[in-house]
């Protein structure tokens, strides 16, 4: 099942990319519809999926050799976190495939990275091997970098470039974390339930301490976290809008997921001693996007800098959840919830929000926020989604992104009673940009050359609608999403303590 | 004592084909010299399967202690005969209108069971022989456009450089030979073992190091590397990928075979090598950066990889990782290497970077091939480069030298930037025109290189299974 929702997108890629008969219609169909079948397994998966006490944590396992001599295999299953955020990016994948792009007389090769990205990122979420892990997040950087390099506007070459080389030395930064993760281990594996049941390093100071350090940096700056956010913004200013809603909403999510599954999970003694500073890398992150966010006249760019500002709600939450082995269950079990619930609210609400950034430029190549005024009048449906996401993103009560952010902090001052109060000032600047931007664009004079300004088409609003109902769906009645992240962060935060 | 003439079987039969090849040459017309890459093909599919035959017996040393006859040196020569059957496919095209077309696959054949020779040796003596029918062939090769400055200017560096490092290495077996009184390896173990006074370090130290530099010349390692950039830029395009590849991978067995030979704590060449690696990977990525020339970043490249390459036999004898990973990445390299030198051969040696602007719109297949090349040369995962150099990492690690693996990691971000100078621009200018390319064995080549790239990196079950308890002699 989850084998096929990864190789399905992947060969339909390259049947894409191999088969050039197709139009820019049949290319554009054919990948809707082969990107809605992993997010249809994945639904079955989540409606078949356990989360009583007692169920297994990795479910839905299927197991095949790839090379034992390396203890390396086909592993595939999910948990909680997993399975909410491995939907929600199936979820984003289609709607990025769906949503109308310029593609430049090249729709096939547009669509076969895309659906080539799909495969490798829902990869990432859904492998339960060490060394496949690092196969598709490594793959994840090659699509991307196709697709920004390829489609994007300004100078989206240097974009693309920089993006590949700093986020590649995250990778390697990676690997060797993993591989030295991985030698401590006998007999020689790189399955991830053996090593999360094995803590391989938990005895050791001096290499627990580097491992972790290979893997905050690969994760830090996939993640991104300050100061190794910089490739971000201009990679996102350049890419084209649907590659940015996967860049924000589901290839930064792979930092935080592995931050996770990985170090969290496998080396939990030698992560609660470092906790702490990564909590204050998290509230740093914090501030510094919010701050440099409320200075961008770009629209687009200040969206990018609120992806670093709600990433780091997501890190701080984590860092909370991991910082003791034992104690404070519920605080921490909340604070790793609402962590995992923020990346899933904000893979929707940053999906949504650079989707519609992308609206902007298809209809006036023009990020600039000074250059907008007024548009109420002539875009009403715009306006509304453009507002709702924005509301979700600062955090208004009754979203999804209140939800996250709301646990997060909860559980944060159990731990990190200073930390999660700096944080808190984050949000009232989240707050302000927001709506300084919002009052930018819709309110105020309509400028004379905005006055054909045309409202979203039937397409983009759609696709908005679907994103943007669940945001409103996930923060009135969040219970069925909760239940299944919670059934994971129970046995995460309660099981790390006993080794 | 009965002649084990098995143990030489592809070796011969690698000769007994150059001898035909070069009859046929001489007896047919210019128009039919093509038929050489058949009976070349034919000679190496031989000579592949007599290896492979070797795979099954024990590991030994034979020919009176000369030859050795272990895993390691039997994969490396099938890795060999491989990568020079691919150059072969890549030739006709080429020299289609040369008139000395049927005899470039004699030479080639030559050159190498030069290679061979030095992968098996274990005998300093027998080293030199190989090193030294590897050079005088491998000048031929890169002259062999006689008329074209390029190519004779690659020919003359390339034999200045080898005339000085082959003399080192002739040097190196004389101190060597001095010190312990043979040649042969298994002599030389003895009595460094057994020596009732210890050797006078200086001379064993000095020697070894002559020697590590005169091998490390076919390797194209620092500091006799200097020849490979001219190589790839001017030799003929498929003796530029021949002798990027194939005398390496038997130099960087030889080398690992002679420094296994000295206990670290007699000579402590671990270090050293990590350093000769690190030199070499550092200068060759560095040197690649700013190129504008293909050929020459792929020569610089090539420079980078044998650093890598080096990791492993930094290692060699610590963790029995060590000798997998050396041959695997040996067999990534020479598939990404041949591959990339195939797609240029291919385009008729279009060799400046511009030229390759909006490649993928016009011949997506080859804009393929060289992405899959470079992308594994980085070690994008899941191609053989990648696998290689997972290895590489793991043995460095495993043995306690993870600042190695940290050094190479770096070098691996450093050098995406200059392969990306090459893709990028392929797949993003999209103005059009027109390529123009050789013919169908050219492209057979290219794709069967490609192909090895995919199938090495998805299937390395395949290779690494044997290659688990491979042996290195003496």
């Amino acid at each position: 099942m989850l084998t096929v929702a990864i190789v399905l997108p992947l060969v339909a890629a390259g049947v894409l990319a191999i088969y050039a008969g197709a139009g820019e219609r049949s290319a554009r169909w054919f990948a809707v519809a082969v990107s809605a079948v992993p997010l249809a397994l994945l639904t079955i998966v989540w409606l078949g999926f356990e989360t009583g006490r007692g169920a297994p944590t990795f479910q839905w396992v299927a197991e095949a050799p790839w090379i034992p001599t390396l203890g390396v295999g086909w592993r595939v299953g999910v948990d909680g976190i997993a399975l909410a955020i491995a939907t929600m990016s199936a979820l984003l994948f289609v709607a990025a495939i769906a949503w109308p792009a310029e593609t430049q007389g090249r729709a096939r090769q547009y669509y076969a990275w895309l659906l080539f990205l799909e495969g490798v990122s829902l990869g990432v979420f859904l492998v339960l091997d060490l060394l496949l892990f690092y196969v598709f997040f490594d793959l994840s950087l090659v699509g991307m970098y196709f697709l920004i390099g390829g489609w994007g506007h300004g100078d989206a070459r240097g974009a693309a470039l920089k993006f590949f080389v700093y986020t590649l030395a995250g990778s390697l930064a990676l690997l060797l974390a993993i591989l030295a993760l991985v030698l401590s281990t006998e007999p020689l594996t790189f399955d991830m339930r053996e090593l999360i049941a094995r803590q391989p390093l938990a005895g050791s100071q001096m290499r627990g301490g580097l491992v972790l350090l290979g893997f905050l940096i690969g994760f830090a700056i996939k993640t991104p976290l300050f100061p190794v956010h910089t490739w971000l913004p201009p990679a996102h200013v350049d890419a084209p809008a649907p590659a940015s809603a996967i860049l924000a909403g589901v290839l930064l999510k792979m930092g935080t997921y592995g931050l996770v599954r990985i170090p969290y999970a496998m080396m939990s003694a030698t992560f609660a001693r470092y906790a702490l500073v990564i909590g204050i890398v998290a509230v740093v992150s914090i501030l510094w996007g919010a701050l440099v966010a409320m200075a961008q006249r770009d629209l687009k760019r200040r969206i990018a800098y609120t992806s670093i500002n709600h990433m780091g709600y997501a890190v701080l939450g984590i860092a909370a959840a991991g910082a003791m082995l034992g104690g404070e269950e519920t605080a921490r079990r909340l604070a790793l919830t609402g962590a995992t619930v923020e990346m899933v609210a904000h893979g929707l609400i940053t999906g949504a929000l650079f989707l519609i950034s992308g609206s902007f430029w298809q209809r006036t190549a023009d990020y600039d926020l000074e250059h907008y005024g007024g548009l109420a009048g002539p875009a009403p449906r715009l306006t509304a989604t453009t507002t709702l996401a924005s509301f979700a993103s600062l955090g208004l009560p009754g979203l999804a992104g209140f939800v996250a952010e709301f646990q997060i902090f909860v559980g944060t001052f159990a731990v990190f009673p200073w930390l999660a109060a700096i944080g808190l000032i984050g949000i009232v600047i989240t707050a302000a940009l927001f709506l300084q931007m919002l009052q930018q664009l819709f309110a105020g004079p309509l400028p004379q050359r905005l006055a054909t300004f045309p409202d979203l088409g039937r397409i983009e609003l759609a696709v908005l609608t679907v994103l943007l109902a669940l945001v409103v769906i996930i923060g009135v009645y969040p219970a069925w999403l909760l239940a299944l992240i919670n059934s994971t962060a129970e046995i995460l935060v309660g099981g790390s303590g006993t080794h | 004592m009965s002649m084990p003439i098995g143990d030489v079987a592809p070796e011969i039969a690698v000769i007994l084909t150059a001898v035909i090849v070069l009859l046929a040459a001489a007896f047919t017309p210019q128009r039919l010299h093509w038929l050489g890459a058949p009976i070349a093909l034919a000679g190496l599919g031989i000579a592949a399967v007599l290896c492979a035959g070797q795979l099954a017996g024990p590991p030994r040393i034979s020919f009176s202690g000369v030859w050795a006859v272990d895993g390691a040196g039997v994969w490396a020569r099938l890795l060999i005969v491989a990568a020079t059957a691919l150059v072969v496919v890549l030739t006709p095209g080429w020299f289609m209108t040369d008139r000395r077309h049927g005899e470039y696959y004699a030479m080639l054949l030559l050159s190498t069971v030069g290679a061979m020779f030095i992968a098996g040796a274990a005998d300093l003596l027998q080293l030199v022989m190989g090193v030294l029918l590897s050079s005088v062939t491998g000048y031929t090769l890169a002259a062999y456009h006689r008329d074209w400055a390029l190519s004779v200017e690659a020919g003359m560096k390339y034999f200045l450089i080898g005339a000085l490092a082959n003399a080192l290495l002739v040097l190196a077996v004389t101190l060597l030979f001095g010190l312990y009184g043979a040649t042969g390896y298994g002599e030389i173990a003895a009595a460094i073992g057994s020596a009732p006074a210890p050797a006078p370090q200086g001379i064993a130290l000095a020697g070894l190091a002559l020697a590590v530099v005169g091998i490390g010349f076919k390797l194209a390692a620092v500091p006799a590397h200097t020849w490979m950039a001219d190589v790839a830029e001017g030799a003929p395009a498929p003796s530029a990928a021949f002798l990027t590849v194939v005398p390496k991978i038997g130099a960087a067995i030889a080398l690992a075979r002679l420094l296994t030979l000295f206990p670290p704590e007699v000579i402590a060449w671990r270090p050293l090598i990590a350093t000769l690696s690190v030199a070499t990977m550092t200068l060759g990525n560095l040197a690649a950066l700013w190129q504008s020339d293909l050929r020459r970043l792929l020569g610089w490249s090539s420079v980078s990889q044998s650093g890598y390459a080096l990791m492993a036999i930094a290692v060699v004898g610590l963790t029995e990782q060590a000798l997998p990973a050396l041959v695997f990445f040996l067999a990534g390299y020479a598939a990404a290497n041949v591959a990339a030198f195939a797609a240029v051969t291919h385009l008729r040696g279009r060799t400046n970077i511009d030229d390759y602007r909006g490649l993928a719109t016009v011949r997506p297949g080859i804009a393929a091939a060289l992405t899959l090349a470079l992308l594994s040369l980085v070690g994008i995962p899941p191609l053989a480069g990648f696998v290689g150099k997972l290895l590489l990492f793991w043995a460095t690690i495993d043995a306690g030298y993870a600042w190695l693996a940290a050094v190479a990691a770096a070098n691996t971000v450093a050098s995406l930037f200059y392969y990306l100078r090459v893709l990028g621009p392929m797949y993003f200018h999209t103005e059009t025109h027109t390529v123009p390319s050789l013919g169908r064995w050219a492209l057979g080549g290219t794709i069967a290189a490609g192909a090895a790239i995919i199938g090495l990196g998805v299937g390395a079950q395949a290779l690494l299974a044997p290659l688990a308890s491979t042996s290195l002699l003496p």
